[in-house]
């Protein structure tokens, strides 16, 4: 279990999170959605220690994580798919999944995981994560990385953006796996109708602020009719 | 040999001596070991100290290895070696010096390298330098190395400065004819006081002359290290020389390029960047479980393999 209590993030006089509390139970699938700048990549990295709160407390499996370091919480099983890719000089696919899984890792293993992903694995695997792999090459690898972890916690931010047509109905079909297999919290921030479409529960989130929350059914019906700001933010005056 | 000197030995390669078809091993200012084989040929020059490398026409993969090992505290040398490859030939050089001082008198090798690539040669050289021991002697390695590329031929450049070299000053100077290849990469990670500059001179004479010259190198604590590169196209021709830095605690580095286009159809391109480790690199990795200190010498290390 995930919880997260009176959490507040500030920045150059901008409230991005305004006093945020959420509680994830094992098991279940949510999908976080909400307009552009609402701060749904903020709370990801609050609760992967990425960025530290103002105030309030995060509390995982019972540990209170507020203050401890990212690894020592990819340590305890949270796993976290960046929304947009880190690039690297010199280190290969490999290397990262092999640093990923921190055990003895094949060639053959790391195909595996690498298929799950709908990456064609020989191709991929001796190639270094730099520029010159494509945008959603890298989102994927990304994804792989992470599924590599094996976490407890699994954090994807919008791991549809770059992913082409074809390949998307695959990926749904990966976090529909991974949902059976890991036996843990998953959480995806997204945009996309057919991620939200497997949640079990929807988190609306609207300038730093949970508007609404709510089972799959119910939130589908009211989030397309809710006035939201297509520029930003929360809905126009 | 003792144990010091077959441990320098294996530190700067990778292979076993006698794996190799001819090798020449130098240890404290001699030639102690040597082998030749039909198609190449080691010879100890006669007016000064070094050799000459002799490989026949045709020769099909060659593998030469010349380790040079200093262990006497003290020790100052230069050394010339001149390799000459015959037509169509197809050779690896390994080369590789490793400096073991325990005293407090500076140890220093100069080694003179220079290249006659006939027409159709193929060479791939591989450098690998090391230093090591407890005392406060300097550990020395000023390397020159000049090469001369006939028509059709191709030269892979692989220098590596692994660690605990004091002060080097490496010095490549070459000349490329028509349809040559020239591919350069250089390696170099520094620490506590060393000072590392390396110089590259790359004249394109003939036509489809190309040349790629890659620099990768940190620089930790208080070294110092400089890059300094000039090609000149004198024909129609391509050039690429990339210098990419990483700079820690008080590191500091100097990137000086230089290119010059005497022709219309030359294409002569210079990327330098020199900065610390990108913040979002160390963070991704501590996401997956890493350290940051980890993160830091996973960074370092796929950098410089
Ligand atoms: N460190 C920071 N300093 C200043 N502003 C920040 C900082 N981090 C985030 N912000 C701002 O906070 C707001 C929320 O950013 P965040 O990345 O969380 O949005 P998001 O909901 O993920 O948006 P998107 O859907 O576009 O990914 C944005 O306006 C952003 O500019
Ligand atoms: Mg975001």
């Amino acid at each position: 279990m995930l919880e997260l209590q009176n959490i507040s993030f500030e920045r150059n006089n901008k409230k991005i999170l305004n006093n945020i509390n959420l509680r994830l139970d094992e098991n279940k699938f949510y999908v976080i959605t909400g307009p552009n700048g609402s701060g749904k990549s903020t709370l990801a990295k609050i609760i992967m220690g990425i960025e530290k709160p103002d105030t309030g407390r995060i509390i995982f499996n019972g540990t209170d994580i507020t203050n401890i370091t990212i690894d020592e919480r990819a340590k305890l099983g949270i796993g976290f798919a960046f929304q947009q890719p880190v690039r690297f000089k010199g280190i290969t696919v490999y290397d990262l999944l092999k640093i990923a899984t921190k055990e003895e890792l094949t060639k053959q293993q790391a195909c595996l995981i690498l298929s799950k992903v709908g990456l064609c694995a020989n191709e991929y695997i001796d190639r270094e994560v730099n520029g010159s792999l494509s945008g959603g090459e890298l989102k994927r690898i990304e994804i792989a990385t992470v599924l590599a972890c094996h976490p407890k916690l699994t954090i994807f931010d919008e791991p549809e953006a770059g992913i082409d047509l074809w390949s998307f109905q695959n990926l749904t079909q990966v976090f529909k796996q991974i949902q059976k297999e890991y036996k843990g919290i998953n959480l995806v921030i997204s945009h996309q109708e057919r991620i939200l479409n497997i949640a079990d529960e929807i988190i609306l989130i609207e300038q730093g602020n949970i508007t609404k929350r709510g089972n799959k059914n119910m939130m589908l019906d009211t989030i397309f009719t809710h006035e939201v700001c297509s520029k930003g933010g929360v809905a126009c005056e | 040999m003792n144990n010091i000197e077959k441990e320098l030995v294996k530190k700067v390669m990778d292979n076993e001596l006698t794996n190799a078809d001819a090798y020449n091993l130098r240890v404290n200012g001699e030639s102690v070991e040597r082998k030749n084989n039909p198609y190449i040929d080691i010879i100890s020059k006669k007016d000064k100290s070094g050799i000459d490398v002799h490989v026949k026409d045709n020769t099909l993969f060659g593998i030469i290895h010349i380790p040079v090992i200093l262990t006497e505290s003290g020790l100052t040398e230069t050394v010339y070696n001149d390799f000459y490859i015959g037509k169509n030939a197809n050779v690896i050089i390994l080369a590789g010096c490793g400096i073991h001082n325990d005293e407090h008198k500076d140890s220093e090798h100069d080694g003179v390298h220079r290249f006659f690539l006939s027409e159709g040669a193929k060479v791939k050289y591989v450098e690998k330098h090391y230093g090591e021991g407890n005392g406060d002697g300097k550990k020395i390695l000023n390397p020159i190395t000049e090469v001369e590329m006939q028509k059709g031929s191709s030269m892979t450049i692989d220098t590596l400065q692994i660690k605990g070299v004091d002060n080097t000053f490496r010095k490549t100077k070459a000349i490329l004819a028509s349809n040559t290849t020239l591919v350069i990469n250089e390696k170099i990670l520094t620490s506590n006081n060393q000072e590392a500059k390396t110089e590259f001179e790359v004249i394109l004479n003939g036509e489809n002359a190309s040349t790629h010259v890659t620099s990768r190198s940190v620089a930790t604590e208080n070294s110092y290290q400089e890059f300094k590169s000039n090609v000149i196209g004198n024909n129609k021709c391509y050039a690429h020389v990339e210098c990419d830095a990483i700079i820690k605690d008080e590191g500091v580095v100097k990137a000086i390029p230089e290119i010059c286009a005497n022709n219309i159809d030359a294409n002569l391109i210079h990327e330098a960047a020199i900065g610390k480790i990108a913040g979002e690199q160390l963070t991704k990795l501590m996401t997956l479980g890493l350290t940051e200190k980890e993160a830091e010498e996973a960074i370092i290390n796929g950098f410089l393999k």
